[in-house]
């Protein structure tokens, strides 16, 4: 095979594995137009990284890591309802991210990778950025787990048992900026937030713990990253939407299933 | 009274925007007694727990607990979010403190053992109050603090739960701090009762509070009448899963 596409593969699964447990919390705790919004803000990040001239993958991480942070800082001040607030920057800053690209002609940048995803673009500075940042990711979901856990049931229950509701809940919002931006070369940004979604809400009807759904995602990430890759390679298809697509077919077949077979459904 | 004061909060004041939600309240709570707070709805009882939890400051007065209290809480409601599967057992596992009794004694003594591998999403909302003192009991508390515990419950089992809130003080020795709607039910149990309407009306035994001017005032005669003569007795109890049991002195 290839380079590039047992690049793509090792960077897919890598990303895959984090974003099982990490996009369970995404679901639980209703974060997804979050997530939606974290990444089209990604695009401005990359303009601006083209703009000034710097590390692409640097800019995208910074760039995402600050909006994620200015993000958590308007929702707590509560002026304006989340989904409003998260309508406004969303499609204003990838508005913003499109205007500068298109004026900065002085360097010819292929949109639809970054909006849809390509495996021809991971290169090995990539891939490092990605095993080094999802390594990171791992670490730190293994260590707060239960604090996540607890926040997520009830926050103010979690409070006075002593956990640090703000603190923890800023650092998921930081880890799930950190993974899109990684990952958005290889699902594009507009669909990186199914990544999040699909493979927990397939894991959901298998599962009967929280830590059964997280590893069931991951699984079901991997299987889709895989399969999905192969059908790019193979059919000469995006990468994104084939992912996409095949997480999908796994979530259809789980939910689907129970019905199918006549069990009564939960 | 020379037991250990758990809580001593003076001179409360909280106001949300121009609204005075509390005035120059005054609340202790010490050691192996249970105080409960009634109120008519918007009279700032959860405000005033809240701010006993640390949850909110308030905007004057001082509130001092030894340090290193262990509280446990049992908030008013818990949505359980339907994209999260969540059993009994893992629930409680979650927040465990480290020196509580295991799991399946506390369930055994909220007596929801059989609840143990259950989906919190497929119990009975009386049931789910039940795990949420469990939960307040793993953290081995010096401290319960209940906000209106027996929502949802019917009255038999409200009866009930309370009767278990009085065993759980006297086992653990542990203040307890709790709101409630029910004063003919908490009557029997409660050490001190707190009326609050934004400032505290009355208190004292639950005898004398239920006769007070002020908490008749607040409640209407009739109601309070009602309300504090309403005792009569069945010839059988049931349990939480509904079976008869027989009275054990009956």
């Amino acid at each position: 095979m290839a380079d590039f596409i047992v690049r793509a593969l090792l960077a897919g699964i890598c990303i895959a594995l984090v974003a099982g447990p990490l996009g369970s919390f995404v679901v639980w705790r209703r974060m997804s137009y979050f997530g939606d919004t974290l990444a089209h803000s990604s695009l401005l990040g990359i303009a601006l990284g083209i703009l000034m001239d710097v590390n692409l993958q640097l800019a995208v991480i910074v760039s995402s890591l600050l909006f994620a942070l200015i993000l958590v800082l308007l929702q707590t001040r509560k002026t304006l309802s989340t989904d409003t607030l998260l309508g406004i920057l969303a499609h204003s800053t990838l508005a913003f991210g499109l205007l500068i690209l298109s004026l900065s002609n002085t360097v010819q940048v292929n949109l639809v990778a970054y909006l849809f995803g390509d495996l021809l673009t991971i290169g090995s500075s990539d891939l490092y950025w990605i095993m080094g940042s999802t390594a990171v990711i791992g670490i730190l979901l293994a260590v707060f787990w239960n604090s996540f856990l607890t926040i997520t049931v009830h926050e103010e229950l979690a409070q006075v048992e002593g956990v640090q509701v703000g603190r923890v809940h800023c650092l998921m919002v930081l880890m799930v900026a950190l993974l899109i931006a990684v990952s958005m070369k290889i699902v594009g940004v507009l669909l990186i937030t199914s990544l999040l979604i699909i493979p927990p809400a397939a894991a959901r009807r298998l599962a009967s713990t929280p830590e059964q759904m997280a590893i069931g995602a991951s699984i079901a990430g991997c299987l889709a990253v895989s399969l999905g890759l192969l059908m790019s390679y193979r059919l000469d298809t995006p990468a994104g939407p084939s992912i996409v697509v095949t997480a999908c077919f796994f979530f259809l077949v789980t939910y689907l299933s129970p019905a199918l077979l006549g069990k009564r459904s939960q | 009274m020379d037991k250990v004061c758990l809580i001593d909060a003076v001179d409360i004041c909280m106001q949300f925007g121009d609204r005075q939600v509390l005035q120059h309240v005054d609340l202790k709570v010490h050691q192996g007694e249970i105080v409960t707070l009634v109120g008519p709805n918007g009279a700032g009882k959860t405000t005033l727990v809240r701010i006993v939890l640390g949850l909110l400051t308030p905007h004057s007065g001082t509130i001092a607990r030894p340090a290193g209290l262990r509280i446990g809480y049992m908030p008013q409601k818990l949505h359980v979010e339907p994209t999260m599967p969540m059993t009994v057992k893992r629930f409680l596992a979650l927040a465990h403190h480290a020196n509580g009794e295991p799991i399946n004694r506390i369930l055994e003594e909220v007596r929801i053992g059989h609840l143990l591998n259950q989906q919190l999403r497929a119990i009975s909302g009386g049931e789910l109050q039940r795990v949420l003192l469990a939960r307040a009991l793993s953290q081995s508390p010096q401290l319960l603090v209940l906000d209106e515990p027996a929502q949802g419950v019917d009255v038999a089992g409200q009866a009930e739960l309370y009767q278990l809130i009085n065993e759980i003080r006297n086992r653990h020795h542990c203040g307890v701090l709790m709101i409630s709607h029910d004063l003919h039910l908490v009557m029997a149990t409660t050490d001190n009762v707190i009326c609050l309407n934004h400032h505290i009306c009355c208190h004292g035994r639950p005898e004398q509070v239920s006769v007070d001017p002020s908490y008749l005032a607040l409640f209407g005669k009739k109601e309070a009448k009602t309300l504090a003569v309403y005792t009569h007795h069945h010839n059988h109890q049931h349990d939480i899963n509904g079976c008869v049991i027989e009275k054990k002195n009956g």
